[in-house]
This record gives structure tokens, sequence and C-alpha cells, in this order.
């Protein structure tokens, strides 16, 4: 039998040359955010220009990856190749302590465990040799 | 230049099929128009404006259904905003003829989502393309999960019950009782909505709307020409539009578009909240219908729970809501929109039989399209059978 475990069959980001250093810097196990340069305001996900300002003056910041759980869902139906396999599953809004909020799984915990305001941290699941999805675990 | 009573709708048809795997989608639009026509006393030949979304009808498809109605119109419009589309649409046409580019609009839907065993809500998300959607896609949204989070997060912080959601579904299926064409019209009770399974936590399967087939169509046109036709005018006075989206990782999520379409939408028609006789707001969800109406202004951020309890929305109680049975009980086919216009054109004219409700002269309707927890829209009309 092959070692290679089965092939990921969950959907891939599309990368490009607007976010690929993002997604490089996720290969690393580094959770970058960005911060206009010249309005000083921060987003997620990364973009090339500032939606406040439109100025292409970017700078990343790295994040701690620490924060707490926005909101969450346990997803018990879901048809999507890859996902109908690993039900349930929990989809959540992280809200970074820089004050960003990204869309993630809880991993690490029980479904029924997973609460709002829960202090998580981040965990780089390497999903492909490509691709590092930025995952969120209790912090013990 | 304000929109207020120049256009009305004239025509309104809601296909009666709930399930239809020996009809195409453009068959069913083309019936869905031919039906709103009649209704208005006017042919196709009428027809100078056409509404669509083009969603599913291939690419390019507002000029496929030209071509297969042999339309030659001089106002076309195929904003595809999800399930409120066709309630912008509206407020689009309204402009139009308004601003004399056309005269009578049409504005048509179909769709056979049930019979192509289409997974609306729990398939995953559609699309891929946009850059948004490489930070989404990978961690499984769904469109229910997506409503889930809303539900859960106003749970959370405002106590908002399983109960106080179950409330919407149970009356909207009380509706449905009272529509023959609904699809579920056995009664059901909150009990039954919590013994449902959970489909995304905390929305049980009865939280969530049907997938059905499905059609409709109005006919919107000037209030001069609306005068001399066959039934009584539904006119515009107000409409609103807008959008809410992650807003770069900083959204505050229980604030909704019809925050922003509403209050447009009032200030426009020179309405007061208290003159609403009726509200068809989209239920994709049970959580969808207790956070529009908060976000509409009708009560407090916080306070959507209570306001649906005990009753009220029953088109007999204070604020009759969804008088056809909703999504939840009555149909949808994927775009909801249409079928909120329909209701509260055959209500402003008294045709609402067993489920009319009394003296309804001021109509709000509210249609969402997208996914709440993510992007979406909201459109909001204020229609009434009088210009005051």
């Amino acid at each position: 039998m092959a070692a290679e475990s089965k092939a990921y069959a969950k959907p891939l980001p599309h990368l490009d040359e607007e976010n690929r250093p993002w997604w490089e810097a996720l290969k690393r196990h580094e959770l970058y955010l960005q911060r206009c340069r010249d309005c000083g305001a921060t987003r997620y996900y990364p973009r090339a220009l500032c939606p406040e300002c439109l100025s292409s003056q970017t700078e990343w910041l790295r994040s701690r990856g620490a924060g707490k759980v926005y909101t969450f869902t346990t997803t018990w139906q879901n048809a999507t190749p890859g996902f109908r396999e690993s039900l349930p599953y929990v989809l959540a809004y992280v809200e970074l302590d820089e004050g960003l909020k990204l869309l993630t799984n809880i991993v690490d915990c029980p479904p029924e465990q997973v609460r709002i305001g829960m202090p998580v941290t981040v965990v780089f699941d390497d999903v492909t040799p490509e691709v590092t999805l930025a995952k969120f675990r209790p912090v013990p | 230049m304000s929109l207020r009573g120049k256009a009305a709708i004239v025509g309104a048809w809601e296909h009666p099929t709930r399930f239809a795997p020996n009809k195409t989608m453009f068959q069913i639009m083309a019936e869905s128009a031919r039906g709103a026509l009649d209704d208005a006393g006017l042919t196709i030949k009428d027809v100078d404006g056409l509404c669509t979304t083009g969603v599913g009808m291939g690419w390019m498809g507002l000029l496929g259904f030209c071509d297969y109605l042999n339309l030659t119109p001089s106002y076309v419009d195929s904003t595809a905003i999800g399930g409120s589309s066709f309630v912008a649409h509206t407020a689009h046409a309204a402009a139009a003829i308004a601003a004399g580019l056309c005269e009578t609009v049409l504005i048509v839907y179909g769709s056979t989502a049930a019979s192509q065993r289409f997974a609306i809500g729990t398939g995953g998300v559609a699309g891929g393309g946009e850059p948004c959607d490489q930070y989404e896609l990978p961690f499984g949204p769904t469109t229910v999960g997506s409503y889930a989070m809303i539900a859960q997060r106003h749970m959370h912080d405002y106590g908002t019950t399983p109960e106080q959601l179950a409330e919407v579904a149970v009356i909207a299926r009380q509706h449905a009782a009272l529509n023959p064409d609904a699809k579920y019209r056995e009664p059901i009770t909150v009990a039954d909505v919590l013994a449902s399974r959970i489909v995304s936590s905390p929305l049980h399967l009865l939280d969530c709307c049907m997938i059905s087939d499905g059609g409709g169509a109005v006919v919107v046109t000037s209030a001069e020409r609306a005068r001399d036709l066959k039934k009584p005018p539904v006119y515009l006075l107000g409409a609103g539009e807008a959008v809410r989206h992650t807003a770069r990782g900083t959204r505050d999520f229980l604030e909704v578009a019809a925050a922003q379409s509403g209050r447009l939408a009032f200030e426009r028609a020179g309405v007061s909240h208290r003159e609403i006789d009726l509200a068809m707001v989209y239920d994709s969800f049970t959580i969808t219908v207790i956070v529009t109406l908060e976000n509409l202004g009708f009560c407090k951020r916080g306070e959507g729970g209570a306001f649906v309890s005990g009753g009220r929305l029953r088109f007999d109680g204070d604020f009759p809501l969804n008088t056809d049975g909703g999504g939840l009980s009555s149909n949808h086919p994927g775009m909801r929109g249409m079928f909120l216009l329909i209701e509260a054109a055959r209500q402003l004219r008294g045709e609402a039989g067993a489920r009319q409700v009394r003296d309804c002269q001021i109509a709000l309707v509210h249609g969402t399209g997208g996914n709440l927890g993510t992007r979406h829209s909201g459109a909001t009309l204020i229609l009434s059978n009088q210009v005051g």
C-alpha cells in the first residue's frame, strides 16, 4: 500500500500573484494581517489595495495567532466532497487579539465544548504540500 | 426626484407548481410571465422592459430569455444579488419608468431547484473564483451555516431562545394551512421544531426553508397607465437597497443590510413603522426574520425573539408576517424575493382569501440575498394600494 495518505478532497484556495506571499507565510507557520501605510487601517483577508483609502502602500503585520471565538456553528450537513466525510465539524469566526475576525475551523475540541468567547490559538494545518490552513484550538 | 407613487405593480402571478420535473426553467418563467400579464390585462407585446437575474439560466441568461420569448425590450436589468434580486428589480423598474426609459416592465423568475436536486442550503457555498472565497471555502461554509453563526451570536448576546426561533416556523405553517398552493400544510408545534434534527447548530431542520421548484412574475408600469388596467394598482412608495460583507475583518455581524435599505425605504416612502399592515420578510431561516425585523427598526436590537412571540405574526395578529407560509412552508426555489412581492400584492388587493389581513393598506417587503454571515444584499420596498 502506498505510503501517501488519501488525496485531500476539500476545496483548496487558488493562489495568485496578489495572495501568494500570504499563503507562503502560512506554509512557514506564520499568520499575517495587513496594515495600510497611509491611513493605518488593518485588514483581513490580504489584498493589494487598502479598501479604506485605495493606497497600495501595505505593510505586513505578524499576528500572534491568539483570539476568541466570536461565533460558530457545528455543521451536521454539507454535501461538499471532503466535508461530507468529516461531519460534524465546527465552522467559526475567530476575533484575533489584533481586532480582526476571520473564518476558520475550531479543531482539537469536541464540538459540544465550543463556546463563544472561548480563548483560542492558531494551529497550522499543512493540508497539502502547497497549502497550510490557519485553524484554531482552545488555549489549554 | 422621488419615486413615490410614480409606478405600480399591476400584475402578479405565482406559479402553483412546487415540483415540476416535467418542465424546464424557461418554461416556468414563460408561464409565469403569461400569468402576470393576464392578471394585469396586458399582453406580451406591451412589455418594453425586462428584469430577471440570469442565475442558472446560462451565460448571459437574460439574452437567452429574450430569445425564447422573442422579446425586444428597451430596458433590461439582470441585477443578481441573490434572493432579494426581484425586490431590487421592482425599484429599478420604477426608476426606469419614472425616467422615461420604458413603460411596462416584466420581472420574472423560474427555478427547478427541487427536481434538479440542487442542495441550496447544504451543498457548500457556490463560487470559488472571488478573492474572498479563498479564505472561506477551505473551511466548509454552507448557506445554513452562515445563518446559524448569526443565530448563535444572537442567542449569546441577547438570550434569544430556540423556542423563539421556532415560533417563526410554527406561524409560517399556520399560514401555509390557509394557502392551498403551499407545499407543507400540516400543523407543527414548537416542540416539533426543536425535535427536528440539527442541520447546523443552533438551527434545526424546521428552522430552515425548503427547496422547491417554482416561479412567478410581476408587471410594473407607470401610475398613469396603471389606473386603466384590470386590477387595483399596488403603488411603490419607497425603496432601498444595501449590501453587507466581512468589512475587511471588522464586521458587526448582527448589523445587516436591512438596517440601511429599510431606513432608506421608510424615509423615501414617508411612512412610519406603525403604519405597516403587513410585512413580507425573507425567511430563509427563522433567525433571518428575527434579525431582519430588528434591523428594519420594528424592535430594538436583541428584542426580536420576544417581538415574534405570542402569535403576533399571525395574519390576524398584531404584526402580520409572511401570510403565504413563506419559504419555511409555502415554497422556496432558491430566490424567494419574487413571492414576497406577489403575496404583498395579493394582500393589498384583498385577494388573499382565508388568510387576508384585515384592512391591509401598506405592506413592507424585504428581501435578503446571499449569506447573512458572509456577504448578503438587502432590498426593501414599501407598497400601498393608495398614494396618500
